[in-house]
């Protein structure tokens, strides 16, 4: 019984995290079609934005929730406004703009903070369920993923600027000719989604020693949930981390950690090989 | 055709052996000699990428792929001729069965980016989980993180005891990438070459003009990675130690830098791009004052920005104007489809 509840909660866990890990990714690929590979590295600014502003003296729920995010979505902005700008609608370029930018920034985090492992512990303490121990922060990571997914949902549907997002995303001459501007809403996009992916890292960092190639665990993960997601923003983002966090435990519990996460690697290529469009090319069409 | 063909090979070959006879005056041989294997590995994705539109974000792979195929069989069979052939032919073989799920599931740009990705990184946790004694191939130990070391290195076909190592390892490498080189423009020469550039600027057209689409992307395919293969190998002996590290998303990311910087669509601008890149590196290794990841990426947002086409065609064209129309040559190939997806 305990095992079994231990099990669930890794489970959860683990496609809580994916989600969290996805999100900025998403919001920005299902919107613009930009692929930024650059997302692992802002994730990791999210963890070191974290780290110094709590070792400055501030609340560290304050830092990760508020600091993070608003840090990292202001240097996505900038990122914006000077790269990005010039490439959309060549998807490719921007793969490898995005790229040399990601390796920028690892150089920077590396000249500024040392190749050195930074951490914080957790602030939310562990408890036992019998005669396992259970780590309270992973429940954390579970309610803030689900409370993401219902506020992304809620800003696109509920929203005047969820829906002016939505008409740009499905025909940005459209909503230029209704007046407004498709150049002011990608770059408000872009800020949101790398304000999601500082988010993430900011959340995660206590889980991870912090190095200047942290971002390199997570860019490969958050790329395939994204791209095996499909068209679909939300319904893409969680159907795929679903499968591929399922995947993933069943097989580190059955072999080991190691074989989970190569489990997840292999069902993405079964996966994209099966639906080559994605998972929500073919299952919850239409939706959001 | 036959007669600018044979000018083209006299041109290689000239040019080459005078460069072969300079560098090892102005660079050691051992830094050139990894600057060549860079050369050929810059070339095999330069061939797919450029000239058959098949964007590899896992080049890498075939690369560690050779690398390791060659340290087991080398440990194995104690010679290293056979295991030089088995490096390219494994590994070309392992492209066209990853090239035939490809391409026959219709799987074109970002998602095939994603599963060439997904395989390297397959490869990387792999092989660094291979620390313990019951992972072995034969003989060879697969060493996990630690890599393979002391496996027999190139000797002079048929004599074991000879080794070609420090400036002969050199010329070995500088000549086998002239051949390579040939090979290429050969290919790209013949009629499986045209149709390879044709099916990179519109695949429906040639599909409907009856060839057989995937094969030809999964054949071409498949030649690039044994070139790759090949350079790992020759990267194995010149390293004398094979590790994970080679699978790594960074030297994935190498390569892609350097055909960019050198120019796609052409034979010449990778491994410009490759040996110029890596010389760079090289270079900004002996100083502390900046990061060189931090260059690395600079060079290539800046070639994205303001010179997508690559440093061969700029300085072509420029050199083009400033000539004037005395030399006609045939207008630049296109490369629409290839870049922009």
């Amino acid at each position: 019984m305990d095992i079994s509840f231990v099990i669930l909660v890794e489970m959860l866990y683990a496609i809580a995290s994916l989600v969290l890990i996805s999100a900025g990714l998403a919001v920005v690929f299902g919107m613009m079609k930009v692929i930024n590979l650059a997302h692992g590295e802002f994730m990791m600014m999210g963890g070191y934005a974290t780290i110094t502003a709590v070792g400055l003296g501030v609340n560290v729920f304050v830092a990760m929730l508020v600091i993070a995010p608003l840090i990292v979505g202001l240097i996505g902005l900038v990122v914006e406004r000077l790269v990005i700008r010039h490439l959309y609608g060549r998807l490719i370029d921007t793969m490898l703009a995005t790229w040399g930018l990601s390796l920028m920034f690892i150089g920077l985090a590396t000249m500024i903070f040392g190749n050195t492992t930074t951490g914080i512990s957790t602030p939310i303490q562990g408890f036992s369920v019998g005669d396992y121990q259970v780590n309270g922060y992973n429940f954390f990571i579970i309610v803030m993923a689900i409370l993401l997914v219902v506020l992304l949902y809620a800003v696109f549907k509920g929203t005047r600027a969820g829906l002016i997002a939505r008409g740009t995303m499905q025909r940005s001459d459209m909503a230029a000719a209704l007046g407004y501007s498709p150049d002011r809403i990608y770059m408000a996009t872009f800020f949101c989604g790398s304000a999601l992916s500082g988010l993430a890292g900011a959340i995660l960092a206590p889980l991870v020693g912090l190095v200047p190639t942290s971002g390199g665990a997570y860019i490969a993960k958050a790329f395939i949930t994204v791209i095996a997601g499909g068209p679909s923003l939300i319904a893409g983002l969680v159907s795929s981390a679903a499968s591929f966090g399922f995947v993933s435990q069943v097989f580190t519990f059955a072999i080991s950690p190691v074989i989970g996460e190569v489990a997840l690697l292999v069902a993405a290529v079964i996966l994209l090989r099966a639906m080559p469009q994605g998972i929500t090319s073919r299952f919850f069409k239409g939706k959001l | 055709m036959t007669r600018s063909a044979t000018r083209d090979v006299i041109m290689t070959l000239v040019v080459s052996a005078i460069l072969i006879a300079v560098m090892p005056m102005l660079v050691g041989t051992y830094t050139l000699t990894v600057l060549v294997i860079y050369g050929m590995l810059g070339l095999s994705l330069g061939l797919i990428w450029g000239f058959g539109g098949i964007l590899c974000f896992g080049q890498a792979a075939f690369f560690g792929l050779g690398a390791y195929i060659y340290a087991i069989s080398a440990i194995n069979i104690g010679e290293s001729t056979l295991p030089m052939i088995l490096a390219v032919a494994l590994t070309a073989g392992f492209a066209l069965l990853l090239g035939a799920m490809m391409f026959y599931g219709r799987l074109t740009d970002v998602y095939l980016g994603v599963i060439t990705l997904v395989v390297t990184l397959i490869l990387f946790k792999f092989i660094n989980t291979t620390a313990g004694p019951q992972y072995k191939i034969g003989d060879a130990r697969l060493g996990g993180f630690n890599g393979i070391p002391g496996f027999q290195t190139l000797n002079v076909p048929g004599d074991p005891g000879a080794y070609i190592w420090g400036d002969a390892l050199f010329y070995v490498c500088a000549v086998a990438l002239v051949i390579v080189f040939l090979l290429v423009t050969w290919l790209l020469r013949s009629s499986f070459g045209r149709i390879a550039v044709g099916i990179r600027e519109n695949e429906t057209r040639m599909a409907l003009m009856g060839y057989d689409v995937a094969a030809r992307k999964t054949v071409l395919f498949a030649i690039g990675a044994g070139i790759a293969g090949l350079a790992g190998a020759f990267f194995a002996n010149w390293a004398e130690i094979v590790t994970p590290t080679l699978f790594s998303l960074g030297q994935s990311a190498e390569i892609i830098i350097w055909c960019i910087v050198g120019g796609l669509g052409t034979r010449l601008g990778p491994i410009v791009g490759a040996a110029g890149l890596a010389y760079l590196k090289f270079m900004l290794g002996q100083q502390s004052m900046i990061d060189n990841t931090l260059i690395m990426g600079l060079v290539l947002v800046i070639f994205v920005l303001f010179l997508p086409r690559g440093l061969v065609p700029a300085i072509g064209s420029l050199w083009q104007a400033s000539v004037g129309r005395t030399a006609r040559r045939r207008p630049a190939r296109r490369m629409r489809r290839a870049r922009h997806g």
